[in-house]
């Protein structure tokens, strides 16, 4: 106990002595937290619209002003020449063209099937899903509308007979925010975690002083304890931190319990430090190390389901999953903080995390050579 | 420690360490005495370094009997650990510590007590005249001090033998005359001193001397016999003579 509690006095004194450490406690998490959440939003807000009006008619100016009346659109160019609208969109000035052809309103008031054509932007997939989900919706409630109001209300009411209220759930306002922002502090939590666990070790290793404890009596188990212990302590107060940040920035609501989250972070925690120790028994420079370091962290942020669904990624990639701890812990922290779940809704993942925990602890450990 | 029952400090027999097919330490044979200063020449890459972290269980021999302490290097190299010092040609106290910091987390590794620490660092700091910058980084101050320290420090649990290799590296006459006087120093209290240096001047205050080539040992004696069994006036010349054979 007297060996480890001098090496913990070391490491604490050497942490916070180094002047990259404070800023990278503090400040970057919250740059990261600001400016992520809000540049990670898929939300669609001012969609850039060119509408191409070859009829000239009340219908095509009622549509028109459906779109301009929305908070999502915003109308950069009217025209009669579709070739314009196409240069403006080559120019990426547009993200959808609203083409409605001469004899639009006439087609329409003698009951005969319109057409007009929605172009839209589909370099970004599910951008382009968005705007074109957006854009049938002030379509459809236009068409309604012109139904009332002139073939009379009999019509439209049997047609709209089956009416759907959507009800969200743990989300009710669509807030995207705060869905990236649980995402964004697993990464954080990660990061912190795994790159300066691995980072002190491989430094140590660099300066030498790493073979000069070696051939002291200081065993095994003691120096990795207090090389890992203060990165546990900080990375935990790196989420405390994180979610008082996000309760004051955004509201983010903590519908569950905060003790389960602990729990759940502790544990996830040693899966993370375990690779971090791991990656620095592989690497012999702190260069080689962030590589790999890199290479890890990009995979599991990409995979983890922080911007898209893990259920709507192919099965391959699910099964991938099983593998990448992030993708656990984004689970979990979503859960319990914005459905509040309880510990026997997320048992699988507890015992997944546990079992992870203890198996890359052990290989980290092994690896790690007082003697080559 | 004055109890053992070893006769030699340090027992080699027939150490061999490959690295592949390279052979970095070919059979060598060699004992060292309590007590002595034992200096171990060579060329760079002779191997030197390599025996070095042998014997102080940092890496395993590939074969061969080895004793360092009483104890055998393949299964008891922690006891091996509590018993010796080391001190190594990369600079081994940790930079962003104070000096009183560097020798409590030593000393503690080492388990002294309160009253043991506080007694032989004061002592420690008078004796280098270092007192007055006790708690400045070790980064903050010159090269031939902190020399002279990691050396303290290497030696502050008493050890029964203590490794240098290359101590004095990139230090100025003066200090490696002020340094080898505190390895004499060591000696007299007690402490068996392994020590490689690449200057032959300092082979002088050794009491024996093995010189490395090419992994083996090709000569081991007192340095007045090494002079007169190879005609020389100086270690420098008898160096010469056996590294240029």
């Amino acid at each position: 106990m007297r060996v480890l509690y001098t090496l913990l006095i070391k490491e604490f004194k050497q942490i916070f002595r180094n002047k990259f450490m404070l800023p990278i406690i503090f400040v970057v998490p919250v740059v990261q937290m600001i400016v992520l959440t809000y540049a990670a939003s898929l939300e669609m807000k001012d969609i850039k619209m060119a509408v191409v009006d070859q009829d000239h008619s009340t219908a095509s100016r009622l549509l028109v002003s459906k779109f301009s009346g929305s908070p999502f659109f915003k109308i950069n160019l009217q025209t009669n020449d579709y070739e314009e609208a196409v240069r403006m969109m080559n120019r990426d000035q547009v993200d959808v063209i609203l083409h409605m052809y001469h004899g639009f309103e006439k087609r329409l008031y003698t009951g005969q099937a319109t057409d007009l054509q929605l172009v839209v932007n589909a370099i970004n997939a599910t951008e382009a899903g968005l705007v074109n989900m957006y854009c049938t919706q002030i379509i459809n409630g236009y068409n309604s509308q012109i139904r009332a109001e002139w073939f009379g209300f009999g019509d439209s009411g049997k047609i709209a007979s089956l009416e759907i209220i959507p009800q969200l759930w743990y989300n009710p306002m669509l807030d995207y925010k705060i869905y990236m922002f649980s995402g964004i502090l697993v990464i954080m939590v990660t990061l912190i975690g795994m790159m300066l666990t691995a980072l002190n070790l491989v430094r140590e290793k660099e300066m030498g002083t790493t073979e000069q404890i070696n051939v002291t009596p200081v065993r095994k188990y003691q120096f990795i304890t207090a090389k890992l212990l203060p990165f546990w302590v900080i990375a935990i107060f790196e989420l405390a931190f994180g979610l008082v940040v996000g309760r004051l920035l955004y509201g983010l609501p903590i519908v569950g319990s905060l003790g389960l989250l602990f729990l759940f972070t502790c544990i996830y925690l040693f899966v993370i430090l375990g690779i971090g120790l791991f990656l620095s028994t592989i690497s012999n420079t702190q260069q080689q190390m962030m590589f790999m370091a890199f290479f890890f962290m990009v995979t599991f942020i990409m995979m983890s389901g922080v911007f898209t669904p893990t259920e709507s990624m192919p099965t391959w990639a699910q099964k991938a999953n099983l593998v990448n701890p992030m993708a656990y812990f984004m689970r979990v922290i979503r859960m319990i903080l914005l459905k509040g779940s309880q510990f026997r809704d997320l048992s699988r993942e507890f015992y997944s995390l546990s079992v992870y925990a203890v198996f890359m602890l052990t290989l980290a450990v092994t690896n790690y050579r007082k003697t080559t | 420690m004055t109890t053992t029952t070893y006769k030699h400090i340090i027992e080699v027999k027939e150490l061999v360490k490959k690295f592949g097919s390279f052979v970095a330490n070919d059979r060598l044979t060699f004992h060292v005495e309590r007590g002595e200063i034992f200096g171990f020449l060579g060329a760079n890459g002779a191997g030197k370094t390599t025996t070095i972290r042998i014997l102080c269980g940092l890496s395993y021999p590939t074969s061969g009997e080895i004793q360092v302490a009483g104890h055998d290097v393949y299964r008891e190299r922690e006891k091996i650990k509590q018993k010796i010092g080391y001190m190594s040609q990369k600079f081994s106290l940790y930079e962003d510590l104070s000096l009183t910091e560097n020798i409590r987390l030593y000393a503690g590794i080492y388990r002294l007590n309160r009253n043991q620490i506080n007694e032989r660092e004061e002592q420690l700091l008078e004796r280098l005249k270092l007192s007055h910058i006790k708690n400045r980084l070790i980064r903050d101050i010159p090269l031939g001090w902190k020399q002279k320290l990691a050396f303290s420090v290497a030696i502050f649990h008493k050890p029964a033998i203590v490794f240098l290799d290359e101590p004095t590296g990139g230090v100025d006459p003066v200090t490696r005359r002020q340094f080898w006087e505190m390895i004499h120093d060591a000696t007299i209290e007690g402490i068996t001193v392994f020590v490689t240096t690449h200057y032959m001047d300092e082979a002088e205050y050794c009491d024996r001397v093995s010189i490395m080539v090419e992994g083996r040992i090709e000569a081991l004696d007192t340095p007045q016999a090494l002079k007169k069994e190879y005609h020389s006036k100086s270690m420098n010349d008898v160096f010469l003579k056996l590294a240029r054979k």
